[in-house]
């Protein structure tokens, strides 16, 4: 009954892609124009919200090492509360910019999360290889919410923040749960299948 | 009083801006990106193969799951977006 680990990558990737977009549309127009309908104002913060939810079962049934379980735990907390903080900027309950240190927070945890996860080298898998790229890409990636975090109106800040989630959204689309990298695939990782 | 019998039409409406129009772009390149990765790797559409295929696979598709996220854009946001870029002048 359960899909197999590589669809839940590709349908957070789905989730990714859309809030990428929603980000990258909002350094383009600048904050006051995407905050003229208070629908958009919450639009990827919930979503983002909404995936850190999400993340919750995933954390509960795909359990197939005790690390997987902390590393999916903490992605759905961090997650949860990135996407509940700029949730409540956007509704102005929260009024000090610190909030907006959870979403680096968040990344940089996650990439961490993705790293430490991790057991085997780069080229012994895709997966593998998508886990080291996908934590260097957050951990270092974070920089952009961190500065947007500072100077809020920043396109820069806010388009980086975008375009780095339209990069890894790339990079879950590319994984696949046994599929060689590169032409290396390690006899240890099992048969590919489809 | 006025005696002109035609009044000048208004100017017409300026180009749409360069951000109206990558705002506008984002969701129609983001659906072609998708078409494109199904072009390149039909594989990837399981619709294409369905045949013997469990409900996973059938709902689980990388590249249209790209063409809806671009398409959701294009339809549910851009409009709005660039109505209110062009409402600002800018």
């Amino acid at each position: 009954m359960k899909p197999h680990a590589e669809m839940v990558h590709w349908f957070f990737a789905a989730g990714f892609v859309a809030i990428g977009l929603c980000v990258l549309a909002e350094a383009v127009v600048g904050e006051e124009v995407w905050r003229r309908r208070a629908w958009r104002t919450y639009l990827w913060p919930g979503l983002a919200f909404a995936m850190g939810l999400l993340l919750w079962p995933v954390m509960v049934f795909f359990t197939n090492s005790a690390i997987h379980m902390v590393a999916h735990g903490t992605w759905a907390q961090t997650m949860t509360i990135a996407g509940g903080a700029e949730l409540g900027l956007a509704a102005g309950k929260l009024r000090s910019r610190l909030w907006r240190l959870a979403a680096p927070v968040a990344l940089a945890v996650s990439g961490v999360a993705f790293l430490v996860h991790e057991q085997n080298p780069w080229f012994f898998a895709r997966a593998s290889f998508l886990h080291h790229l996908l934590g260097w890409t957050l951990v270092a990636g974070a920089c952009f919410p961190l500065a947007r975090a500072w100077r809020p109106r920043s396109a820069v800040a806010i388009g980086g923040f975008g375009l780095l989630l339209l990069v890894v959204a790339a990079f879950l689309f590319a994984d696949r749960d046994v599929a060689p990298i590169f032409g290396h695939l390690s006899s240890l990782a099992g048969t590919p299948h489809r | 009083m006025n005696t002109q019998i035609a009044t000048e039409s208004a100017p017409a409406r300026s180009r749409r801006s360069v951000r109206a129009r990558v705002v506008a772009s984002l969701g129609p390149l983001t659906a072609a990106v998708g078409v494109a990765w199904g072009v390149l790797q039909p594989w990837r559409v399981t619709l294409l193969h369905p045949a013997g295929q469990g409900f996973w696979w059938l709902l689980a598709e990388p590249p249209l799951l790209v063409v809806a996220a671009g398409i959701a854009f294009a339809l549910l946001v851009a409009p709005g977006l660039v109505a209110d870029l062009e409402d600002t002048g800018r």
